[in-house]
């Protein structure tokens, strides 16, 4: 794959930001760090920080799996991690903008800047939407943003951001369950760095949402979170997030509508509910309005929304700015809403709707990333240079027969990070996701976010679905 | 508090205290099989233990003939059976998990713990080495769930219904324990002795099962500290049902339900409150004379009636 970035090592250099690491790796006696690990399984197994995993079968904790859990922390020098914040507070703003105008007045249509149809024939594009006013017109109070590093021909390396996840992003639980964890495995290492915390982050999240209530509430606004129920496979996120933000974790069967307000049943009666964090699909919010055979949602939801009687956070329609059809323009989209230059570069991305850009995919397929434009979860993609014969000829018959449903993008060298593996430390690809949170008050975030790391080498898939494991993230204070 | 919230709790408990009980039940059922008794006594001590909780025909069905070992087995980490140790636990442990955020960090660990180590010592082979510890196992995690939980939570409506929960169960589990137990003793018609060795043989028999009542419900200590006397089935039948200081107690489990059952009252609550209200005056005011002419059977199935239909109401009026 070329040249490749390692975020430790540069040669036999070790970079400025993880000369400290490295002093105290080596102080450490043998057997030490093995140790580590178990006793960090352990503790993961019985705070029962698990995820399910669809499709299996067995009962019982046979489907709760651990997300592995690496010793390893990924470090972010100050500097870099200033740029990484601007750039994301740019990205996320411009992608509200965007989304308040799809739903009003079409402004970017109008302008060609993105094809209307695109917008307007896309199946993440709701209607019923149009002309819906949202609290502080934000729509995606919670964004997760996967940004990834690649290196250069000169052997520096770039930040892209290689995917907007602007409706139910999960992880920020084990962003910051593993920042608990090190803290408890290695207390002396926080004592030799400046690491900034994370572990604000539920108060920020309450903050957002309380400030996206509906106008002239007589009380303090009640907030609750809304699950899909204890077998989703980020039940735990669920439930840890209501408790640290010491709201209510609510299912569809706890909720009821009446004269278009929502309430939820209490051993006192039903109780009014302000502002729902819902961590469900839009398909699955309203049986009435989206899938009728839904038994997660709530019947009359969607309209009590509407009325402005209650808040969702996410706004219901969010999917159209995350989309992959959409990725391409979200440079474009900066520059139209607030005229600046984008700080955070997308990874080049063939829209295989063109049809050059289709004939260059279908030549070159064999070196190209090829997504699902509606695809999440690592589900439904093609990773060129690791697929074999028979997979690439698949996507290619694919490719052909619906080449508006695909992106492609370059096989980017995803940056590495020493990892622990089976045959002792190596570098293994990784990734970042920031979350970010817009609410009235603005748009804040905590430094750093959640490294995800691929755990099966020369893999660049780092899903947890997938065999993707964890890092901390650690953020330098200057 | 949600209205499945609080569901959740009073099973949770509800479970854990069932765990318990069994474990217990088990314990001295095989302290006793160690003493000295004819084959018959064994495995009427065995079927007694599945009728306490209604297992008789699942495990005939599933086994066949009354075997000690199998009934073990069988109560202990039978998967299908719902009232097995391994499936309270896990129902406990699967409702804990639905409302892990309402329960502090360590109730909740406690009850996850409980269940990781529960299987790893069933996978351990404990049961067959050391059945005694096993048992003890069990109580102790039961000890600590309860310790944990008035230690660490708030007190507050969510204690409530945990406490309901599990009086609610275990005045249920004593009650059963003693139907069956008296039953078993008082309620046969005994054979006239022979001779002198053969009373002081039956007398032998009736302390050692007397006994072993009340070791299952930690109370034999407590039976010479209330009564200073030697131990005699109507005194036993007193402590169990009527002494309100025995926690173990009718008496005292329908105290802390009505308790509890104050604190949490709402709007449609009254008609609920007033029949757990009426369940503990009786136990209050009753004589223990009174219930055994009666008929202590006729009276324990009346209570455990009464006991299942609080449950349906405290559901209807509370979880739903």
């Amino acid at each position: 794959m070329g040249i490749m970035f390692d975020e430790m090592r540069a040669g036999d250099r070790t970079r400025a930001h993880y000369q400290g690491y490295e002093r105290w790796l080596a102080d450490q006696p043998p057997g030490q760090m093995q140790a580590r690990r178990e006793e960090a399984e352990v503790i993961f197994r019985r705070v029962g920080i698990t995820f399910a995993v669809y499709g299996d079968k067995d009962s019982g904790e046979g489907t709760e799996r651990l997300i592995p859990f690496d010793l390893i922390p990924r470090v972010i020098p100050a500097h870099e991690w200033r740029e990484l914040e601007a750039g994301l507070r740019q990205r996320v703003t411009a992608l509200n903008r965007f989304l308040h105008d799809v739903y009003h007045e079409q402004e970017i249509l109008k302008a060609g800047i993105v094809p209307a149809e695109q917008v307007l024939e896309n199946a993440q594009f709701r209607p019923e939407m149009m002309g819906v006013n949202v609290p502080g017109q934000i729509y995606s109070s919670i964004a997760g943003i996967d940004i990834v590093r690649a290196a250069n021909p000169d052997g520096s390396a770039s930040y892209y951001v290689l995917e907007d996840n602007m409706r139910v992003p999960s992880g920020v639980s084990y962003m910051l369950e593993n920042r608990k964890m090190m803290m408890r495995l290695f207390p002396d290492l926080f004592a030799l760095h400046r690491i900034a915390p994370v572990a604000h982050y539920p108060d920020l999240l309450l903050e957002t949402l309380r400030s996206l209530a509906p106008q002239g509430l007589a009380s303090e606004p009640t907030v609750v979170v809304l699950t899909p129920g204890m077998y989703n496979s980020a039940y735990f996120e669920h439930a840890f997030l209501a408790q640290q933000m010491g709201v209510e974790l609510v299912e569809g069967k706890d909720l009821v509508v009446k004269d278009r307000f929502v309430y939820m049943r209490t051993t006192h009666g039903p109780k009014r509910v302000d502002v729902i964090y819902r961590r469900i699909d839009d398909d699955f919010l309203d049986p009435l309005v989206f899938r009728a055979d839904s038994q997660l949602g709530c019947a009359g939801l969607v309209d009590a929304y509407k009325a402005g009687n209650v808040t969702l956070s996410n706004a219901v329609g969010t999917g159209i700015a995350d989309d992959k059809s959409i990725y391409p323009y979200v440079p474009e989209m900066i520059e139209f809403y607030l005229g600046e230059k984008p700080i955070l570069h997308n990874v080049p991305t063939w829209q295989c709707r063109k049809p050059e850009a289709l004939a260059h995919v279908l030549a070159n397929l064999k070196d190209l990333v090829v997504k699902e434009v509606h695809g999440a979860g690592g589900y439904g993609m093609l990773v060129g240079p690791a697929a074999t014969k028979a997979e690439v000829e698949e996507f290619r018959n694919a490719l052909v027969a619906r080449p508006d449903n695909y992106i492609a993008q370059p096989t980017l060298s995803l940056s590495t990070c020493p990892t622990y593996v089976e045959s002792g430390i190596a570098p293994r690809h990784i990734d970042l996701r920031p979350f970010v949170l817009s609410g009235t008050q603005g748009v804040q975030m905590v430094p750093g976010g959640l490294t995800r790391v691929a755990l099966k080498q020369g893999s660049l898939v780092v899903n947890s679905s997938q065999g993707g494991g964890t890092k901390d993230t650690w953020v330098l204070e200057n | 508090m949600l209205s499945r919230t609080a569901d959740h709790l009073f099973w949770q408990s509800r479970y854990m205290e069932r765990a318990e009980n069994t474990a217990r039940l088990l314990d001295v059922n095989y302290q006793a099989s160690l003493l000295p008794q004819s084959p018959e006594v064994a495995l009427a001590g065995w079927r007694s233990l599945l009728s306490i909780y209604e297992l008789l025909p699942a495990y005939t069905a599933r086994h066949g003939e009354i075997d000690a070992r199998r009934v073990q087995e069988f109560i202990v980490g039978d998967e299908m059976s719902p009232s097995s140790i391994l499936s309270c636990l896990r129902a406990a442990r699967e409702n804990a998990r639905a409302v892990r955020g309402t329960l502090t960090t360590e109730v909740w660990e406690t009850t996850n713990q409980t269940w990781i180590e529960f299987r790893q010592q069933l996978k351990s082979g404990l049961l067959a080495r050391d059945p005694a510890a096993l048992f003890e196992w069990v109580k102790l995690r039961a000890h600590l769930a309860r310790g944990v939980t008035l230690g660490t939570m708030l007190q507050d409506e969510a204690v409530d219904f945990l406490r309901i929960g599990s009086y609610l169960e275990r005045a249920d589990n004593t009650a059963r324990m003693l139907d069956v137990k008296f039953h078993a003793v008082v309620g046969e018609p005994r054979e006239p002795s022979e001779d002198e060795a053969g009373a002081s043989r039956n007398a032998a028999a009736e302390f050692y099962h007397w006994s072993s009542v009340l070791r299952s419900v930690s109370g034999f200590e407590v039976y010479r500290k209330a009564y200073s006397n030697v131990i005699v089935p109507e005194k036993v039948a007193q402590l169990l049902i009527l002494n309100g200081a025995m926690p173990r107690s009718l008496a005292h489990c329908m105290g802390r339900v009505l308790h509890s059952l104050r604190r949490v009252a709402n709007a449609q609550s009254e008609e609920t409150l007033r029949l757990a209200g009426k369940l503990k005056a009786e136990l209050d005011y009753a004589h223990i004379d009174e219930i055994l002419a009666t008929g202590l059977h006729a009276y324990l199935t009346q209570f455990l009636k009464r006991v299942g239909d609080l449950g349906s109401d405290i559901s209807r009026d509370f979880l739903t």
